[in-house]
């Protein structure tokens, strides 16, 4: 491994884990479960900058960082599902060249939460918690365009020092 | 940068999640009961019409207590750490639920009334 690929993989885990904190101080109080996946935008960035395998390991990091610090097992099982999910549709996405990086972070962000929902029915034995799903369908899809948007302008500014 | 793909498939998700929440909007009717479940299994069951503060407890010193009152369930505290399931909305709708997923506790409002032109038919 380069050393300028050791500098890029912490840098980029420092800033997930900071971004994964800043979204721990909001609260978004109308229902469990919403979140702007700032996170992600990280994930996204690697997946399009560095590869697909590179953003995985990012991604496993920081969920293991984060659940280590501010949360606990149930709560990294979670982000272990939804960020699973999430890498496994978002990777499909990009391969099949339907959709620009906007289509992939919204696919992302539908699928962390449909990953989510997944666990909670296992957990708390009861399919009942699948109409929490329509809700978080569409502030997945918003935050997931919101994300989009915003790691394209990343990568077309910080692409050529990623490689 | 966005494509027409792109746009496609915010429209038709977003239509979905819509509809969805509009289906359930309109079909909401107000519950008789709660039910109280711990690790998917119901311990014990309230009638709506009761104002009570009642707490559950678990194994592992786990503990969530809520109160009904005027026909809603509010979780008032709880020993979670992420407190959302404190934070969430009170519920007296048939079906909804609040969820306490580190403790798995769940409320569940449950005996709506049954829909008149069923009844009449009957």
């Amino acid at each position: 491994m380069k050393t300028k690929n050791i500098a890029i993989y912490g840098l980029l885990v420092a800033l997930a884990f900071i971004l994964s904190y800043i979204e721990y101080l909001i609260p978004f109080p109308l229902m469990p479960g919403i979140k702007l996946g700032l996170a992600n935008l990280v994930v996204i960035t690697a997946m399009y900058g560095l590869g697909y395998k590179e953003s995985l390991v990012l991604s496993i990091i920081r969920i293991l960082l984060v659940g280590f610090t501010f949360g606990n097992l149930s709560t990294m099982l979670y982000s272990l599902a939804g960020g699973m999910l999430s890498w496994i549709m978002m990777a499909i996405t990009k391969k099949s060249k339907w959709f620009s990086l906007v289509g992939v972070s919204v696919i992302g962000g539908v699928f962390h939460n449909i990953g989510q929902i997944i666990v909670a029915i296992l957990i708390v034995s009861n399919p009942l918690i699948v109409t929490y799903l329509p809700l978080l369908l569409v502030t997945g899809v918003v935050t997931g365009a919101l994300i989009g948007l915003l790691a394209s302008m990343i990568i077309k500014r910080v692409n050529r020092h990623l490689r | 940068m966005v494509k027409k793909n792109d746009l496609i498939l915010i429209g038709v998700i977003l239509i979905i999640g819509i509809g969805a929440l509009l289906f359930m909007y309109l079909n909401n009717e107000a519950g008789s009961k709660v039910s109280v479940q711990m690790n998917g299994e119901e311990i014990i069951t309230f009638d709506l019409d009761e104002d009570i503060t009642y707490t559950i407890e678990g194994d592992n010193g786990a503990w969530n207590t809520f109160t009904i009152k005027d026909g809603h369930v509010d979780m008032i505290d709880a020993s979670c750490p992420d407190k959302i399931c404190v934070n969430h909305k009170d519920i007296h709708y048939d079906h909804e639920t609040i969820t306490c997923l580190p403790n798995q506790v769940l409320l569940e409002i449950i005996g709506g009334e049954e829909n008149p032109i069923d009844s009449i038919a009957n």
